[in-house]
């Protein structure tokens, strides 16, 4: 199987007023494509951290992270929004979903705006993607008018728009109830099985984390374990 | 671009109350702007074509020192035959002119028998003076003038003198006058007509035909005090003037110096500087108007990316290239002028056209009923539209530049 991202030994320091906080310490690992991957661990761990420093919008303080073929320390800004447009899919924990668009133009956001994808092609994609998360009969609706896992499957239909190779989901079950949380779940790995694509999502909730492949726990920014079916 | 043009204007749509309120304000400056232009414009015209068209023509050449001793009327100051047609070929060698009328200005005694005061007296060719002065004949107001603007021995006389001596058209009057030489010489003369006050240099002259006035000031010579002028276009003044002065120049006096003097109207009426001050205030208007929008628009623009940080980090971890969130953010600012702009225009249209219909009539001096008739110049409006845009862009562009280039996840971790 292809590599999708190979941690060696990454870091990331952030400065607080005059304190420097190691936020990840010497990670290493590798995640292979079409894997199904939770970051487990408490607040502070260092999950978001990682999360971000693999979907290019933080910068690593040192080792290497590889992602998708690419050193994304290496990009600057604009590269970096443009490898996050051409190859990543993200879902949040608040959905952030754009409230003045419908739930179909939410979805169909990052291929008019992002990727520029023709009408008729962002179309069908859109469409297939309402049905495929099973929101087709709330396609005009707007965030305010559905509920919180409706949002989040609108979340997952738009990470999947642009056809990703991975999609990176921050606590994507936070803001949900224990049966929408395990049906966003299944949707997740669902969609994985749908589309070949990879997932990597965080979370703190223990009853979600068994529904992961490849399990990997930080503390205070350390890798403590690794179980499933990769290797770290 | 359709594309964030449309996502700009949900983006409006959904701060209604504040997109309201601060297209509402570029509306009241648009509609303020073209209101005052196009009013002012018209004032302008109006009083400018009143002194221009019935008193003092565009443009009018004297001998050198002449204005400047304009109150005594001097007779030794009057141009001198040979001067007098040299103008007269300057005139015909311009195709800027259309007509020119010489006077003769002088100071009399008027006199209706009973009572005596003083009068400014032009002397003109009636012919020439109603094509120089197109608006003439309409200040007659009592009086007939069917059989030409001015009968020989006949004066027309201003309304203000006419009514403070009760004269009326056919009664006779005295003139009384003196020459060149200091002796005294008087005139019987009919009132043909009473002509209205009008504001400015030569609103209360009374005139008579330019032969009654050689014949008064016992003139042998046939000079004149000045030439008044009419162009084709007021919009052509300064060449007129400087083609006039450069075919003038020849004729110098003792001094060396020219001659001839050359003056615009803005250079004989007083009103020039009330022209020069509504020119001002134009200028500080559209002053105004930049302010307004500048301030509105950046102030609403700085508001929406506060409120949307999160927003803005959402799209720009997708992947949305910092130049389209840029653009967002400046079609946001440019529709909210385009809005204002196009509404501030139709109303402005609206309310002349109103102003048209239902006329509007003010008193500026000593003249009455003064009917304002603003026009809105697709010239003005476009180069308001243009200052909006360009304006509301400039005000747009610090709060999209920072949005463009916010941290994603400093933003996504905005609350």
């Amino acid at each position: 199987m292809a590599i999708v991202v190979k941690a060696e030994v990454l870091e990331k320091t952030y400065q607080a007023g005059d304190v420097a906080v190691r936020a990840v310490r010497g990670v290493e690992f590798t995640i292979e494509a079409g894997a199904f991957v939770a970051f487990v661990g408490p607040s502070g761990s260092g999950k978001s951290t990682l999360l971000n420093m693999i979907g290019g919008l933080d910068k690593p303080s040192g080792g290497r992270l590889t992602v998708l073929d690419t050193d994304i320390a290496a990009l600057d800004r604009r590269a970096a929004a443009d490898f996050r447009g051409a190859n990543l899919g993200f879902i949040f924990q608040d959905f952030n979903l754009i409230p003045v668009l419908t739930a179909y133009e939410n979805i169909e956001y990052p291929l008019l705006m992002v990727q520029d994808w023709p009408a008729e092609k962002r179309h069908a994609r859109v469409t297939e993607l309402l049905d495929a998360v099973g929101m087709a009969d709330q396609a005009d609706k707007r965030p305010d008018q559905l509920s919180g896992g409706q949002k989040q499957r609108v979340a997952v239909a738009r990470a999947l728009a642009t056809q990703p190779k991975l999609v990176l989901a921050d606590e994507p079950t936070a803001n949900l109830d224990h049966d929408t949380a395990y049906r966003i779940i299944g949707l997740m790995k669902k969609m994985r099985d749908e589309f070949g694509t990879t997932f990597i999502f965080s979370t703190h909730d223990p009853k979600i984390v068994g529904e992961a492949e490849l399990i990997l726990t930080l503390e205070d920014g350390r890798l403590v374990n690794a179980a499933g079916g990769a290797h770290a | 671009m359709r594309k964030v043009l449309k996502l700009a204007a949900r983006n409006l749509a959904r701060y209604w109350r504040r997109t309201l309120l601060t297209a509402g304000l570029i509306i009241l400056g648009v509609v303020a702007v073209l209101l005052f232009v196009s009013v002012s414009g018209s004032f302008k015209g109006l009083i400018v074509g009143q002194i221009t068209d019935s008193m003092l023509g565009h443009v009018q050449v004297h001998r050198k020192g002449y204005v400047a001793s304009i109150d005594n009327l001097p007779l030794n100051l009057n141009m001198k035959p040979a001067e007098v047609e040299r103008v007269e070929q300057a005139l015909k060698g311009t195709d800027l002119v259309v007509a020119s009328s010489p006077r003769l200005k002088f100071g009399a005694m008027f006199s209706n028998f009973t009572e005596t005061t003083s009068i400014r007296l032009n002397g003109v060719i009636p012919e020439r003076e109603a094509s120089a002065m197109p608006m003439l004949a309409g200040r007659v107001v009592q009086g007939n003038i069917a059989g030409g603007l001015l009968e020989p021995g006949k004066v027309l006389i201003p309304e203000i003198m006419a009514r403070g001596m009760k004269i009326k058209p056919g009664d006779t009057v005295v003139l009384v006058a003196t020459n060149l030489d200091g002796s005294v010489n008087g005139k019987t003369f009919t009132v043909q007509g009473v002509l209205g006050d009008v504001t400015g240099p030569g609103g209360r002259d009374g005139y008579v035909q330019m032969d009654d006035a050689r014949a008064l000031l016992r003139m042998t010579e046939a000079e004149v005090s000045e030439i008044a002028v009419r162009l084709k276009s007021l919009g052509q003044l300064a060449r007129a003037k400087a083609d006039l002065t450069a075919a003038l120049s020849e004729f110098k006096n003792p001094q060396g110096q020219p001659a001839l003097d050359v003056h615009g109207w803005d250079q004989l009426s007083p009103f020039a500087n009330i022209a020069r001050m509504i020119d001002l205030l134009d200028v500080f208007v559209r002053v105004m108007l930049v302010g307004i929008v500048l301030i509105s628009v950046m102030n609403v623009m700085i508001m929406a990316v506060y409120e949307r940080i999160r927003e803005i980090g959402t799209i720009s971890a997708i992947g949305t290239p910092p130049r389209r969130i840029l653009a967002l953010f400046v079609s946001e600012g440019l529709l909210l002028a385009v809005i204002g702009t196009l509404i501030g225009a139709v109303l402005s249209y609206a309310i002349v056209y109103a102003l048209n219909i239902w006329p509007v009539t003010f008193v500026f001096g000593r003249e009455q009923n003064l009917l304002l008739q603003p026009s809105l110049a697709t010239a003005d409006v476009g180069l308001i539209a243009i200052v909006v845009l360009v304006v509301a862009t400039i005000a747009t562009l610090q709060p999209a530049w920072k949005a463009a280039r916010m941290d994603p996840i400093m933003a996504l971790r905005h609350v």
